[in-house]
């Protein structure tokens, strides 16, 4: 793009500026094949956990312990009743692991939209107003981040009860320092900057700065730091599970075919080999995604369409 | 109003920057004594040129004046209404009819906005133009100051440094000011664009009357472009004249080093010209010398010098220089 320096007036606006809207996005979202397939995982596992009881073959949670154990279709011994093979109580592992994806998602986009709302918003402000204000928030980020995470989020599920919406907030609250120290970071660059000295110039105040020229500034930091939560957000989930301080275990999540797998690892690796897969793919889809994301946000990324 | 009422008064105007120290209990341990007691007017219609060395505070003035900054002391008194005593909305008003072009052309955009938005922001804060009307306003602005209406849709960083600065120049006109502060508009431009972005400055001044408050180290580039010139030294004015005055009769220690590295392109001028080269450093201006600001580094500094400081006076007609021994 670099002819377009010394375009001369006159000439036809180049084609770039005329394609936009949704064609536009479809273009470069086929261009990059890596956030193709970050975007058709999403759209997929969507699909899946919205019409969930058409596709999973079994009851997640029917029983029969005379199939207890049953390895993948395809191996010796397999069932091809049961695709993925059975856990220790019977139960299919693919119909469980179609079950838990409205979970992990549910947990990975609210936990962060919480972390990202609290985190985002108070990082702002104290990168913005500086002075005590700044003082005071970064100084309970630092408690928050001096905490190990673990630890946290377990006191807090200990003292609000295991259930889903606990699950959520836990993370919620637990992950928000982060954002407010990489938040606060960026605002503190982007107010130095002049077009904020010539926002206040031509009349602007505080908050309108704040709307027009830091935010949109800040968000390809939140959505590429977000797209890398997500995925943290899904282990975390499945990490609280594994500790028994997540989801309910009645609830099938992949956190907690996980943890139950692990005692079976050297007789029945099946049982939790799958959820890991399915955790690996769905945190790569929303890192690529993430990624890509990044680039076409950024105005700077010049594309020829 | 009276046209012979000067535009703007800055009196006595200070800013201190407080120094801090301490990460949870911070006490101040001293001040930058940034711009120090300055004080001059400006006429309709005229360029005043504000020259001095890098950190002298001739861009905190103007920031200072503008209210980007607020003064530490001192008045700014513009078409009668004094900056310093009105604040929020009051001030955002009042200050609509002054404007600033900043320094860097590339700092001073908002990347994620298109150079329409850009243009178009001024008026939409003030709600001077709306919708279509906007646009249209946009599209007048930037073939005002020489760019291709076109372009209202593209960002910033398509363009070069001169284009942008011709953006940020079309940004301060939106709200048709009267005064508009230059802070080194050209110096970060490219030698061949510089005289694009003077002459440009020159005509808009000539077709809008505007007054430029015009900040520069570029003595050749000042002299050029202002009715009268302004010399700062650590914060202080020491020198105030018309500009063929101030260049050919320079009066103040100062001034006249400063004038004699002026380069002269013809070499036989040259050979005559006498060069006062300063020694040392500007001393720091949290712990500005007693007396006279320039008595540590002054050819002919006697011992007034470090006990009282020298009052601009009028020594010519309108030709103020602050110094004892002229």
């Amino acid at each position: 793009m670099e002819q377009s320096l010394n375009y001369q007036p006159g000439l036809p606006e180049p084609a770039a500026a005329k394609t936009s809207g949704i064609k536009r996005y479809l273009t470069l979202l086929l261009r990059s094949r890596t956030a193709t397939f970050g975007f058709i995982v999403i759209v997929a596992l969507l699909l899946i956990a919205v019409f969930q009881s058409q596709f999973a073959t079994h009851d997640p949670t029917a029983q029969s312990i005379r199939v207890r154990l049953t390895p993948p279709a395809w191996m010796e011994g397999g069932d091809p009743q049961y695709l993925l093979g059975t856990d220790q109580l019977g139960r299919d592992i693919f119909s469980r692991l179609i079950y838990g994806i409205r979970i992990s998602l549910l947990v990975g986009v609210a936990g962060v939209a919480i972390s990202c709302l609290i985190g985002s918003t108070l990082g702002l402000i104290a990168g913005y107003f500086g002075g005590w204000v700044d003082t005071v928030i970064m100084r309970l980020v630092d408690v928050f981040l001096a905490f190990p995470f673990l630890l946290l989020a377990i006191t807090f599920s200990v003292t609000l009860g295991s259930s889903l919406r606990n699950i959520i907030i836990v993370l919620g609250i637990t992950g928000w320092a982060s954002y407010a120290r990489l938040v606060r970071g960026q605002t503190l660059s982007i107010r130095e900057q002049e077009y904020i000295q010539a926002s206040f110039t031509i009349g602007s105040n505080d908050f309108h700065n704040i709307v027009r020229h830091i935010l949109p500034n800040l968000v390809t930091p939140i959505i590429i730091y977000s797209s890398l939560e997500i995925g943290v957000y899904i282990i975390a989930e499945a990490s609280l599970t594994f500790l028994g301080m997540g989801v309910p275990p009645s609830i099938a999540t992949w956190g907690n075919m996980l943890a139950t797998g692990r005692d079976y690892l050297s007789n029945a690796w099946w049982l939790a080999t799958f959820p890991g897969i399915a955790i690996v793919i769905t945190v790569l889809a929303f890192n690529f995604v993430g990624d890509w994301l990044r680039d076409v946000l950024d105005p700077k990324t010049t594309y020829d369409i | 109003m009276n046209p012979d009422q000067p535009i703007l008064q800055v009196k006595n105007l200070a800013k201190y920057f407080p120094i801090r120290k301490g990460i949870i209990l911070q006490r101040t341990s001293g001040y930058v004594h940034a711009v120090d007691d300055i004080s001059f007017d400006m006429r309709r219609g005229e360029t005043l040129g504000l020259v001095g060395e890098s950190g002298c505070g001739k861009s905190t003035a103007g920031r200072t004046i503008i209210q980007l900054y607020r003064p530490t002391s001192g008045n700014v008194i513009f078409e009668g209404t004094d900056l310093t005593g009105v604040s929020g909305s009051a001030l955002r008003q009042t200050r609509r009819k002054i404007q600033m072009i900043f320094q860097d052309p590339y700092a001073s955009l908002d990347p994620r906005m298109t150079v329409g938005q850009i243009i178009a922001e001024p008026m939409l804060i003030h709600h001077t133009h709306q919708g279509e009307q906007a646009k249209r306003r946009v599209q007048e602005l930037l073939d005002m100051v020489g760019l291709a209406t076109n372009y209202a849709n593209r960002y910033p960083h398509e363009f070069s440094g001169g284009q942008r600065q011709r953006i940020g120049i079309a940004r301060a006109l939106a709200l048709d000011p009267s005064l508009i502060i230059c802070d080194e508009p050209i110096s970060a431009l490219d030698v061949s664009i510089q005289a694009q972005v003077v002459n440009l400055l020159e005509d808009l001044q000539r077709r809008m009357n505007l007054t430029y408050l015009f900040i520069a180290h570029d003595l050749s580039m000042v002299r050029h472009i202002s009715n009268r010139v302004a010399v700062m030294y650590l914060g202080h004015i020491v020198e105030l004249a018309a500009r063929d005055e101030l260049y050919e009769n320079p009066l103040h220690p100062y001034t006249q080093a400063l004038l004699s590295a002026v380069p002269i392109p013809d070499p036989k001028v040259r050979g005559k010209r006498q060069r006062i080269i300063l020694e040392g450093d500007v001393p720091s201006p949290i712990h500005p010398p007693s007396g006279c600001p320039f008595r540590t580094r002054c050819r002919l500094a006697k011992d007034i010098c470090a006990q009282v400081r020298p009052e601009n006076r009028e020594i010519r007609p309108e030709h103020y220089a602050a110094c004892h021994l002229v």
